[in-house]
Formats: C-alpha cells, structure tokens, sequence
C-alpha cells in the first residue's frame, strides 16, 4: 500500500483537490485520478513530449513530474486551451496545414507550441525546430507542423500590425 | 514496490534539515526528471521519507556573494539559461545549458539534480568543473545548522555516487568571479543535438594571453566512471604557446588520459578519437582567439 496524498491546485483555471499517491507522476494523475485523458502517455522518459502540459506557464513534461508537487501550482493541459483564443488560432493551423497525422503527438506538440509562441513570439523556423526538439512525432510529419506553427506566429505579426 | 511511509514539503532549509535525519533514510525530489524515470523504472527506490525541497527559498535564485556567484541547488537550467549574470561571467554555463535535453527538461531540471545525480555524462558537471566549482553542503548535526565547503572535483566517486553525507543536502554551487582575460568553453558531442546523453564532452577553460592559456582547467565528460579534471592535459597545456606542433602533442596526452568503456553511444576507441580530434579543435580555436 503506498502512501497517499492530497494537493490542491489549480487545474485549466479551475481550483481544485485531489488524492495522489505520493510517487505518481502528473500524467498518471491527470489521466487516471482526474479523467483528463487529452494529455498522452508516450515514453514515460520525457524523450517524446506526447505528455507535455504547462505548470506555472513552462512547459514541462508530466510524465517525469511528481503529482504531489502540483500542490498551489497552476496546471494547464491540452483541454484547458480550448478555451484560449490564441489556442484557437493554432488548432485552426494544424488543421489547415494538416499538420495532424495519427494525431497521438498532437496534443504535446500543441502544448508546447503554445509555450513557445507565448515566450518567443518571434520564432523563426530555426527557433521553431529547435522550441519542439523535445517532441516526437512518429509519422515524421514535422515539415507541417513548423509550417502550422510558423503560420500562427506571422498571422500574429499581421495582426499586430497598426 | 515502494514503501513510502511519509511524504513531507518543508519550507526552509533548516526544517530539511532536520527532515534527513529521520531513519529509514529520506530520498529528495526537486525537478524529478531523473528521480521519476529511476524510481519507475526500478533503478531507484524511494527511501521511506520522500522529501520536495522545492518549497526551500534558500535553495533558489542565482546571486553574486562575497566575489562568487552562487547558484542555488534549485536553480533550473532554464533559469540558468536566461540568467544575465550567468550570460555576463559564465557564458559556458550557457553553452552546456543550450545542449540541454529539451525544453520541457530544461524547465524542470535542477542543476543540484544534475550535480547529486553524479552521472559521468552529467551535462553541467565539466563545464562547473572547469570553473572550479564547489558544492555547499547543509546538515544539522547538533542541532544547529551547518554548512561546509568541498570542491566539486572532489565531490564525485562514481556513477551515481558522491560524499554527499546521508543527512546532507546540496545547498548550492559557488564559482568564484572570473578574472579578466578568463576563457572557458564546452563542447558536447552527440549523434543528435536534443535530448542525447554525451557520447564525450569537453571543457577548457584558463586565463588566455599572447595565445597561450595559464592556470589551465580541463574536464572531460562520459569517459571514466566520473566527470573527470584532466591534470595530466592540463600540465601540457599550461603556458604553452599553441601552435600545431603543440596542439597535436597535447591531443595525444588528452587521448592517454582518459579510460573510456565500450557502451550502447560508443565504443572506448571511438571515445578516445573523439577526445583527441575535439580537444584538437578546441585548442585551435584557444590559438585563434
């Protein structure tokens, strides 16, 4: 019997608890305690990023994340960006450069395009590879998904545009 | 099977203290990138007392004090890398941290995690080594907290070991302020640049005049059970004017120092060509600068 734990934190804006066992990882919490299953389990050695979520606004692998040090953070998972604008824009990216293929490193990469947008909003191509570098895409698709990323980021400049 | 019997989150470094002394030993979680794979994977077990320091404001932040910069055991390697005290007098630190794994990693990683972790291919221990690092160590003996000082050439004794006292914790790495002049630089080799564990790794670092280095520091990574210092490559290459006569003499001794072991990344050879093909640039690039 293993040793139990309750945290509480902030989970895609919403204040919550939960009961974890003290060496469970995020990604086995938020999949199996919670039910938010858009966060995939890859590799479990943080080499993929299928799991990638944001804690505290970085990006961060949850599967190589204890769930207990959740406690007072601010979670965000593939879920809670569907309610964020600049989200929108880079699904509709994906999409439109069919940069979704089996679809299984969607939500990481997803995750941490966001991550990279948000903290270098003037990627280049160069910065873009090297921003997804911990990303995995099996199906090799990763021409599409720069170009899907790169798409967000300039459509952004044209808006910045006065 | 873990048996975890507790599970504690103190918020200062006195109370953490106070924590490893309890029996049944006590493991710690700081960034878990390593802690969570090894304990998964059963290469580790928790120990009954799972101890998150991440809540210990002593242990974090990035500071000059008293002529070093002292560089806290939670440090992440993100905030290393962005650090402009780091970019200013430890531009090598920023060269080790941009061969980082990836970015998830680099967000969560501590380099106290990197350092205790004690791996031969640690990313940050031989640039740290060529700055002439040292851990600071903190424990409550007798009550009272105490701390004490050990070059971090001297912490390492093998893959995974270090003399990090059973009721000791990492506090945090001091460098002292480089002098004027000071050169230093890393460089990892790896079949690819993310996420690859150094096939070899190397650094130089000295204070460079008239093309020639003094006071010499050389650290090679992933090829002896420890992140090794050199001192037999750094004597050959103290004062010594570079030219290619002399870079290819010091090669050579920097490829008859190092004990390298055949593994999944290389074979010994191979290791041993790398060390001397590298360090031959490196030292090219030294007479060029």
């Amino acid at each position: 019997m293993s040793l139990n734990h309750e945290i509480e934190f902030t989970l895609n804006g919403v204040k919550r608890r939960a009961t974890v066992r003290v060496d469970m990882s995020a990604l086995d919490m938020l999949r199996e305690v919670i039910g938010l299953t858009g966060t995939k389990y890859g590799c479990g050695e943080g080499e993929c990023g299928a799991c990638t979520i944001l804690v505290d606004g970085l990006s961060l692998n949850s599967c190589l994340m204890f769930a207990v040090d959740c406690q007072g953070r601010n979670v965000v998972t593939i879920e809670g960006l569907a309610a964020d604008a600049k989200a929108d824009a880079l699904r509709a990216a994906f999409t439109e450069h069919g940069a979704v293929q089996c679809g299984y490193c969607t939500p990481g990469m997803v995750m941490q395009a966001s991550h990279l947008l948000a903290s270098q909003p003037d990627a280049d191509a160069a910065a873009i590879k090297r921003g997804i570098e911990g990303n995995l895409c099996r199906c090799t698709g990763y021409k599409k998904i720069v170009d899907a990323i790169a798409s967000v980021n300039s459509a952004d400049k044209q808006g910045a545009t006065p | 099977m873990t048996e975890i019997e507790q599970y504690v989150a103190p918020s200062s470094l006195e109370q953490a203290a106070e924590y490893l002394q309890r029996p049944g030993g006590v493991t710690i979680l700081a960034g878990g990138t390593d802690l969570m794979p090894q304990s998964q994977g059963g290469r580790l077990k928790i120990r009954r007392t799972l101890m998150n320091i991440n809540h210990i404001p002593e242990l974090q932040g990035i500071a000059i004090e008293g002529g070093a910069i002292r560089i806290g055991a939670l440090a992440t390697i993100t905030e290393i890398m962005q650090s402009e005290l780091i970019k200013k007098h430890l531009p090598i630190l920023i060269e080790a941290c941009d061969h980082f794994a990836s970015d998830q990693i680099r967000n969560a990683a501590t380099l106290g995690g990197n350092v205790c972790n004690a791996s031969p291919a640690g990313d940050m221990l031989v640039p740290l080594l060529v700055l002439d690092a040292e851990v600071e160590l903190a424990s409550k003996p007798n009550g009272s907290l105490s701390r004490r000082r050990l070059p971090l050439a001297e912490f390492f004794v093998g893959p995974g070991k270090t003399r990090l006292g059973e009721a000791e914790l990492l506090a945090g790495l001091r460098i002292a302020l480089p002098s004027a002049h000071h050169y230093a630089r890393f460089f990892k080799f790896g079949t690819r640049p993310a996420l690859d564990i150094s096939t070899i790794s190397i650094g130089i670092a000295g204070v460079l005049q008239d093309g020639a280095l003094a006071n010499v520091r050389v650290a090679f990574g992933a090829v002896a059970p420890v992140p090794m210092r050199a001192p037999r490559t750094e004597q050959a290459l103290e004062g010594k004017r570079l030219d290619t006569a002399s870079i290819d003499a010091i090669a050579d001794v920097a490829r008859d120092e190092v004990t390298p072991i055949d593994d999944i990344r290389a074979t010994a050879w191979y290791r041993k060509e790398l060390i001397h093909n590298i360090t031959k640039r490196m030292l090219a690039h030294v007479a060029q600068s």
